[in-house]
């Protein structure tokens, strides 16, 4: 693919899905980065519109489709809420691959997809000796979340209050975990994600703390490594491969019922990306992929659904609990009742709802890492309806929205803590 | 694109953030929700005061340049579409603020791009109601709407959004500001020009700032759902509510060919041998409510209801409206294109009319689709085909040439509530008069002496 004329026939592809856009803007409404800027080509009626001029070849500049694609959190918010259904993000992440094939990956993106996150060994061991230094560059920042900073850096992380790496990250205190299955029980294959094993791993102890509880045998092997959605995100299918044939590696042979994930990201691109993508290993493993996707399910679903987790009446002093309900969990994989149950199982706690609770963060991922400035804006009207909300701590289940939530009420000094819905349950077991 | 010059006078009035010269930007300004080719502008604007907003249409004046007013871009008839390629786009959206809600007076003042459905959320949390609800009122902006005089669910009761503009600030063309009418009920300063920038589809001024009115809310409120073997007993249910002088808030119609798209998409159990369903609110007082729901149940059944679903709680209510709101979600997932038209009667023609659509499309061998607001005549034939099947689309749109003849024949009109634009502009003529166009023309030359103003649109100047 090296002219414009063979962009476009590739970008043909799409045609079908795309016109499916009446060009209705009702976008507008639930984009969040459309909510920072007003601008049209930030919304997906005017994205879609880009690209399918580039694939009429009535636009002639890829670098500046690809720029306006890249300025998406890839929330599927517009997606849940689009009158005719197109299949945006399918649209976006296969536009995102033929255009970045097109220009070429940034070669530090390519090393991390390519080399590091397909082998989790280099992964691991890189993040294990930056963690003890990490007390070299970061400070605290002195917040009621706990976050640090880095002022130095500055130039390179930008004004980010972040959670700091964990000393051991879970893969180094478990190892190879493979809980025998106790008679007549549950057995599920646990799938921490990078930021609960590297970051979050207080939210992973609760994890299994809450199997444990539950009797429910757990298999974690060593291998795992990222889930895929980072590279996919960024046009990297064939990064996006490797870490999915790694992660294959690593599940293959267990025993287990359920695929959880305290990651709704994770849960979201095992469910929908993995199955989709499995063809292009080209090692015939789609079955198994398939069949993996199918086991997958957010742990907080797991809990209520599978396990009959209920609400308890909450005491008199309970503290009350605002919930965020991140994108991949709900607007991908329809998961919203459950977390709130999840909250109310502890009766030390009760939900107290915020406006908007659905709207994204502003995370994305590495739209986060890109677009900073409009991540914190974004942020700032979920900060916002968060503190509105009176409640002591927000809850979420997923890390990525818990980063972002930890960063915005840190900046604005809020006494606010950040939790895993999880996290919370597991208080009231012993 | 404009010149270097111009970019960066904008640049400096408004900021770098508000002036969008890129390519890729200009290119996503150059459509609206009407299915028309597009049009890319020369630059798009975006001033965040009216100062800004009356200098940015004096300097386009003084050199000559079209503009083209936009909101949201939701506009179905292309009237947010420029005119050609120097065209200069102004947004409205960066002049977002609601100025005042004044509960005493019962109205509100609010700058141009202010999104409907906020407003409406605003003024309900202050106890009051603003009543003009059209499709896009999620996203659309009220000087928008006030631009092509959008309608909703709610008109026979409430009426449009004319109803309720007590007074327009706007630029003219050449970026004076204009002001009438005024925070009172009674106003009679001047000519009524707000009234001649309602609807105007962005051709004679932009607005800047208008007053409008608000109204408290209803108490109570009182649904139910008919099913009727016909359409003509479905019409003549629609005229015997009106005539045991009950006006429901909503009055919506389903014709078969929806009900069966939409049961196959929802399985939500609709009558899908029905010829027609009927939606209908009523409300108000409670005690009122009672009465008028009782009085809608048995005109109902005089006319041949073969049911009547009347649901026992919010829930219930919820989940019989969802056949309505799925209505358009549904049509348009069937095909690739989606034509929404607006074509409305007086409301005892609309049997003959629904007849007339389901027999041109046959005529034309094209799918499609009526619903629409029974309570005022206003139906949205909904035409699906796939725009890029050249033959299909011809027939689409001389289908739609035919239904507009039926139309303006049956004493009905072009357009309800989506507008004229380029859309439409062709058969304006047929229904009103040669005058008409004349006379339109003559007040366009004289308030925009350089035709700068949205050109194309309406009636052209």
């Amino acid at each position: 693919m090296t002219t414009l004329h063979e962009l476009a026939q590739r970008l043909m592809t799409l045609d079908d899905r795309i016109t499916d856009c009446m060009k209705c803007g009702m976008c507008q409404a639930v984009c969040p980065m459309y909510g920072a800027t007003g601008m049209e080509a930030d919304v997906a009626r005017g994205k879609l519109a880009l690209i399918d001029n580039l694939a009429h070849e009535m636009l002639k500049n890829p670098a500046a489709v690809a720029d306006k694609l890249g300025r998406c959190l890839l929330c599927g918010s517009c997606q849940a809420a689009c009158p005719p259904g197109v299949k945006i993000l399918e649209v976006f992440m296969e536009a995102r691959e033929i255009v970045n094939e097109f220009l070429g990956l940034h070669p530090v993106k390519k090393m991390i997809f390519r080399t590091l996150l397909p082998h989790p060994e280099l992964f691991n061991f890189a993040m294990r000796v930056g963690a003890p230094m990490q007390g070299l560059v970061f400070r605290k920042s002195g917040d009621a979340q706990g976050t640090v900073c880095a002022p130095f850096l500055n130039f390179m992380l930008g004004d980010r209050h972040i959670h700091p790496l964990a000393k051991t990250p879970i893969h180094a205190r478990y190892g190879a975990l493979d809980e025998p299955r106790r008679a007549g029980g549950l057995k599920v294959a646990f799938f921490p994600g990078c930021v609960g094993d590297k970051m979050y791993t207080d939210m992973t102890e609760a994890c299994l703390k809450v199997l444990r509880h539950h009797g429910v045998a757990v298999f974690m092997p060593a291998g795992l490594t990222c889930c895929g959605i980072p590279a996919l995100s960024s046009g990297d299918v064939t990064g996006m491969l490797g870490q999915l044939q790694a992660n294959v590696r690593a599940l293959k042979g267990g025993d287990f019922d359920y695929l959880l994930s305290p990651c709704g990201s994770c849960t979201a691109t095992i469910k929908e990306y993995w199955p989709r993508y499995a063809h292009r290993m080209g090692t015939g493993e789609e079955g198994f992929v398939k069949k993996m996707a199918d086991m997958a399910m957010d742990i907080n679903a797991f809990l209520v659904d599978v396990l009959k987790v209920t609400a308890a009446q909450p005491r008199a002093d309970a503290v009350s609990v605002t919930y965020h309900d991140s994108c991949h969990l709900k607007k991908s994989l329809g998961v919203a009742s459950q977390p709130r149950t999840v909250i109310n199982a502890n009766p030390a706690y009760k939900l107290t709802e915020m406006a908007e609770a659905d709207r994204c963060c502003g995370c994305g991922g590495s739209f986060n890492l890109f677009h900073y400035d409009h991540s914190r804006k974004i942020g700032q009207r979920k900060r916002d309806n968060v503190v509105a909300s009176g409640a002591k701590i927000v809850a979420a289940g997923c890390p990525a929205c818990m980063m972002q939530l930890e960063d915005v009420l840190s900046h604005n000094n809020d006494a606010v803590r950040v939790k895993h819905t999880v996290e919370l349950y597991a208080e009231s077991l012993n | 694109m404009a010149s270097q010059a111009l970019i960066k006078d904008f640049e400096e009035l408004l900021g770098k953030e508000n002036v969008f010269s890129s390519e890729a930007d200009r290119m996503s300004y150059s459509y609206d929700s009407a299915v028309l080719p597009p049009v890319m502008p020369s630059l798009v604007i975006r001033p965040t005061t009216r100062e800004q907003l009356s200098a940015c249409v004096k300097k386009l004046y003084d050199n000559g340049i079209p503009m083209t007013v936009r909101g949201s871009g939701t506009n179905l008839s292309g009237g947010t579409i420029p005119d050609k390629s120097d065209t200069v786009v102004i947004l409205t959206t960066g002049l977002n603020r609601i100025l005042e809600i004044n509960t005493n007076d019962l109205y509100a003042v609010v700058e141009p791009g202010v999104i409907t459905a906020q407003f409406a959320a605003a003024v309900e949390k202050k106890g009051l109601f603003y009543p003009p609800d059209p499709g896009s009122q999620a996203v659309s902006t009220l000087a928008g709407n006030i631009a092509e005089n959008a309608g909703g669910l709610r008109g026979l009761k409430y009426g449009v959004t004319k109803d309720y503009v007590m007074g327009i600030e706007f630029i003219d063309a050449t970026g004076a500001t204009v002001k009438s009418g005024s925070r009172t009920v009674k106003c009679v300063t001047g000519y009524n020009l707000a009234g001649l920038i309602v609807q105007s589809e962005g051709t004679l001024g932009v607005i800047s700032e208008a007053v409008l009115k608000l109204v408290p809310p209803p108490k109570a409120s009182k649904a139910c759902m008919a099913v009727f073997d016909d359409v003509q007993h479905a019409a003549d249910a629609v005229a015997g509510i009106i005539a045991a002088h009950v006006l429901p808030c909503t009055l919506e119609f389903l014709d078969n060919n929806t009900i069966v798209r939409v049961d196959d998409y929802t399985k939500a159990g609709l009558p899908r041998e029905a010829g027609a369903i009927l939606l209908i609110e009523v409300d108000g007082h409670p005690a009122q409510v009672a009465d008028d729901a009782a009085a809608v149940e048995k005109v109902l059944k005089e006319n041949k209801a073969t049911a009547v679903h009347i649901p026992k709680d919010a829930e219930e209510k919820f989940k019989l409206w969802e056949a309505r709101r799925a209505a358009l979600p549904v049509l348009a997932r069937c095909r690739p294109t989606t034509v929404l038209e607006d074509a409305t009667v007086p409301r005892s023609q609309i049997p003959a009319m629904v007849k007339a659509v389901n027999d041109i499309a046959a005529k034309y061998r094209l799918d499609v689709g009526t619903f629409g607001h029974a309570g005022d005549g206003n139906l949205h034939p909904t035409f699906l085909c796939d725009k890029r099947d050249k033959d299909e689309f011809s027939r689409v749109e001389e289908a739609i040439d035919e239904m507009f003849d039926v139309a303006i024949k049956l004493k009905g009109t072009l357009s309800g509530e989506h507008g004229i634009g380029t859309a439409k502009s062709k058969w304006m003529e047929k229904e009103t008069s040669r005058g008409t166009i004349l006379f339109s023309q003559r007040l366009r030359r004289a308030l925009d002496p350089k035709g700068l103003l949205n050109s194309t649109k309406l009636v052209g100047i």
